[in-house]
């Protein structure tokens, strides 16, 4: 796009030229770096199907803006090193007051940037079944195949975590198998708090009185982090857990153990519901 | 600033009486302790059990509304409509004559005001920065241990809604105020008193939210997000009681400025020949006007919430918690703008000056500013993407947010257009316009990160969105204030800054400021939560660089204080009358700026860009001036 800068002359280098030159190698040099080196490493990782998207989204979103951090970096350094006053000069600089071929060339290529971007956001959201993002209560694109429920309970300051299709047994801790597509119902007992699974690239806010639904199928055997990323009170930094994704054996292990233990507790536990409204707030009125 | 002889001087304490700032503050205290004990009586329930559980929200936002009445009454607000109501005469203009007590009361001049303005809103954005101080003391460890998590959220709540909420005005409040009637050749502001009224607001509003400690504090973050927000004590009424004042304060500011700009222009400025500054300044109170007035009225639903025990964003009793995030952010998202686009003004205003070059693309630069308004309003479930709320209208949310970087990259091309063969001598307001280019470059291209639902799930509510906000608030907002601070003081107040000390600061700030926040899109992709006093061990060396450079990027701060203390107040050097040989019209009046501007009003007949060395027809753009020095 600079190769469409004002033309030079008088007995100036031509600096349109000089700088267009200077961008490209330095764009050629950067986008392998940053995709080949800089992408594989970046977060969240590869623990789950949405956590490697988001990777790749990252990496395509970071070889887009190389090129535009680029440009505006180098071109400030151009300027400061070639378009200066000399110490105690009161020279003027040309009269020129915009070059229309110019802008109107910038607008039509940042529009197509920013357009090609939406349209790849969207494809990579609907196609990602919500990319691990809270969908809501009826998320518009639903993986087919089995998928293992689990309701995700946030109060002040802890989540727990129910399993509907294992008699609604409520565990203090999560663990996954690996392979298996995962259906979480993210909610919530009293404020707004936020489930953040960071391994597996997953986070939905948790509303009282809503049902919403993230998919996330880990396809690494690994410990994760659980964190609240929604400001929830006096604890909020302390409401973190270590979550595991496990084999196949290993969770069925593990889920009835967990029944065995809270069998007493799941019997006195209310009904599996979509969401569980609070009764109205007690604020001494 | 100007020392007018006073009147024959009275005795102190005849001139103690009368409306001044000390019966303002008598009388907000005796307003405050009059709502305080009205409230009690609403409640019925019995005092000192009240005042024991702090939890009388009635009594203490009674007491606020009483106390800024009582305070805005002892300024002597009240006159002017009570002597109207009398059938006295109009008059536009109030306590413009008098030495220094004018900056100390209710003063209709724009001067005045604007250098109130400046003191005040300096005053409040270093209490905001003395809380950022504390709570990058406080996350020097893994573990809370130096104020505790619930200080810890008041601190956090503290800083933001001090920055957010005094900074909105920060550019229009001092700089808009004193230049903008000056600028478009005019005498006075067109709604002198409410100009006063909206600086006295934001004052009583700064005064409330710093009296939070006393009331325990709130723990909501600037966003006051429910049903948190109608869960916390008594400290949460300062933060609806001081948003409430900013956002009417705005609302006023926003209104005075469009009514200024569009009926009080001189002879022949037509709006294509407007400053660029003045349009930033329009399109910013247009935000403003639409915006704020929606802040207020949710503040004003959940302060029934907590009062009177209405429910609209209480999920328990019918309402709804989406639906606050929902007003929040439709206000919240224009307010970023609001804190932006002043900063675009300033840095198109500033380069033709230090390059000598026209401003390039005028119209391409209004458009983008004009853009970025309209388009503010179509963005803020982009705070929600991961919330659940309209899940199927996120592409809708991502598409309206990314083409906000359409209108944006206007003003960047402008800015290099300018640039472009320009004769830039780097002085320090230009030094700062640099720094912009740079932060706020960062801040837009990190902003294409969180637009992106997909990447959005990672980044959303961690340390990246601070360090993508502090970029485009701090690297955008608070560097072109200083810029402008550099810029117009000496025009200001007809005192030169020291340069050597301007420059150490402005590179101290600029270096400390990018080893502070550059490390923050790594901790948030890393994955450290926003607003966490406690965090994972293995993100304890990055914590503790970043509050070592934010400590240093304080001491910066202190750097620009010393300078303002020993330039303005020692060594007093007279400022020349245009000292970066300017053409736009408040360079052309004398300093001190007198009382009415102009003597005559002056006829405009072209834009103030009139830099620069003609270009031949078809020819080359550098002409044999600019040819020998390179």
């Amino acid at each position: 796009m600079s190769s469409e800068a004002p033309p030079a002359g008088g007995g100036e280098p031509d600096h349109a030229r000089r700088f267009a030159t200077i961008w490209l190698v330095a764009t050629v040099l950067a986008l392998p770096l940053v995709i080949f080196v800089l992408g594989p490493i970046l977060p969240p990782g590869n623990g789950s199907d949405t956590a490697s998207g988001q990777v790749t989204d990252n990496t395509v979103l970071l070889a887009m803006a190389t090129p535009v951090l680029l440009l505006v970096v180098l071109y400030l350094l151009y300027a400061i090193v070639n378009f200066r006053q000399g110490a105690g000069g009161v020279l003027e600089g040309p009269a020129v007051r915009g070059h229309p071929q110019l802008q109107t060339s910038w607008i039509l290529i940042t529009a197509t940037l920013v357009l090609s971007l939406a349209v790849y956001g969207t494809v990579r959201l609907e196609t990602g079944y919500g990319a691990g993002s809270g969908s809501g209560p009826k998320p518009l694109t639903v993986p087919s195949g089995p998928k293992l429920p689990i309701q995700v309970i946030a109060q002040q300051w802890a989540f727990t975590y129910r399993f509907p299709t294992y008699g609604g047994v409520e565990t203090t801790h999560l663990e996954l198998p690996v392979g298996e597509e995962v259906e979480f119902h993210v909610t919530s007992l009293d404020v707004i708090h936020s489930f953040w699974a960071y391994q597996l690239g997953v986070k939905a806010d948790a509303n009282p009185g809503v049902d919403n639904i993230a998919f996330v199928k880990p396809t690494k055997i690994q410990t994760f982090e659980v964190h609240c990323s929604e400001l929830c009170g006096l604890w909020h930094g302390g409401m973190f857990d270590h979550g595991r994704v496990v084999s196949d054996a290993e969770f069925e292990g593990w889920i009835h153990e967990q029944q065995r233990i809270f069998a007493p507790a799941t019997r006195v536990l209310p009904p599996y519901a979509k969401t569980y409204l609070p009764e109205p707030t007690e604020r001494g009125h | 600033m100007a020392q007018p002889p006073t009147p024959a001087a009275r005795p102190l304490w005849r001139r103690l009486v009368g409306f001044n700032l000390l019966s303002a503050v008598l009388l907000g205290i005796g307003g405050y302790y009059l709502g305080w004990f009205i409230g009690h009586q609403i409640d019925g329930k019995s005092f000192a059990y009240q005042e024991k559980i702090n939890e009388n929200d009635v009594a203490l936002l009674l007491g606020y509304f009483f106390g800024v009445v009582g305070f805005l009454i002892g300024l002597g607000f009240a006159n002017y409509p009570v002597s109207r109501l009398l059938g006295r005469p109009a008059s536009l203009r109030e306590k413009e004559e008098g030495g220094i007590g004018r900056y100390f009361g209710l003063c209709t001049d724009h001067k005045v005001v604007g250098i109130q303005y400046l003191c005040g809103i300096g005053l409040f954005f270093f209490i905001g920065g003395l809380n950022a101080m504390l709570i990058r003391t406080e996350l020097l460890h893994s573990n809370p241990t130096f104020v505790g998590p619930g200080q810890y959220l008041t601190l956090v709540g503290e800083h933001g809604t001090m920055m957010m909420g005094m900074m909105t005005s920060g550019i229009l409040g001092p700089f808009a105020n004193y230049f903008v009637p000056i600028m478009i050749g005019a005498r006075r502001m067109a709604f002198p008193r409410i100009e006063a009224l909206t600086f006295w607001l934001l004052m009583a509003a700064g005064f409330i939210l710093t009296s939070t400690i006393f009331f325990g504090g709130f723990p909501t973050g600037w966003t006051g997000y429910e049903p948190l927000n109608d869960q916390a004590v008594m400290g949460m009424d300062s933060y609806i009681c001081f948003f409430a004042l900013v956002g009417i304060s705005m609302t006023l500011l926003g209104l005075n400025m469009m009514a200024t700009i569009i009926t009080m222009r001189a002879p022949g400025l037509t709006w294509s020949r407007l400053p660029i500054f003045v349009w930033s300044v329009f399109a910013t109170s247009v935000l403003m006007v639409l915006a704020a007035p929606m802040l207020v009225s949710t503040l004003l639903m959940s302060a029934l919430d907590r009062t009177i025990g209405t429910s609209f964003f209480i999920p328990g009793g019918g309402g709804s918690a989406y639906l606050y995030q929902n007003l929040f952010w439709f206000f919240g998202h224009p307010e970023v703008y609001i804190l932006a686009l002043p900063g675009f003004g300033i840095v198109l205003e500033l380069l033709p000056v230090f390059t000598r070059k026209p401003l390039w693309g005028y119209r391409l630069a209004i458009s983008g500013m004009l853009g970025v308004s309209l388009l503010s309003f179509f963005v803020w479930q982009h705070h929600l993407f991961v919330s659940g709320i309209n899940a199927d209208l996120r592409p809708f949310y991502m598409l309206s947010t990314e083409i906000i970087s359409l209108p944006t990259g206007f003003i960047f091309l402008c800015v290099m257009g300018t640039l472009w063969k320009g004769r830039a001598s780097f002085s320090v307001p230009m030094l700062f316009c640099m720094g912009w280019v740079f932060n706020f470059l960062i801040g837009g291209l990190s902003g294409v990160f969180i637009s992106d639902t997909p990447s959005d799930t990672t980044t959303h509510g961690s340390f990246f969105v601070m360090a993508h906000f502090h970029y485009t608030i701090m690297g955008g907002l608070v560097f072109t204030f200083f810029a402008a601070i550099y810029y117009w003081v000496p025009k200001m107040v007809g005192l030169n800054f020291n340069e050597k000390l301007a420059k150490a600061h402005f590179w101290l700030m600029f270096l400390a400021f990018n080893s502070t926040f550059m490390p923050l899109f790594a901790l948030g992709m890393e994955g450290m939560p926003r607003r966490v006093s406690f965090y994972e061990p293995k993100f304890q060396t990055l914590n503790i660089w970043v509050s070592v450079s934010a400590f240093v990027l304080g001491l910066s701060m202190l750097i620009f204080l010393f300078n303002v203390v020993y330039s303005l107040i020692f060594v007093r050097e007279p400022a020349q009358r245009n000292p970066w040989r300017a053409k736009s019209l408040e360079w052309q009046v004398p300093t001190p700026v007198p009382v009415n501007n102009f003597e005559q009003i002056p006829v405009i007949d072209s834009d103030p860009y009139d830099y620069g060395t003609p270009v031949p027809i078809g020819g080359a753009v550098g002409g044999p001036q600019t040819a020998g020095a390179s």
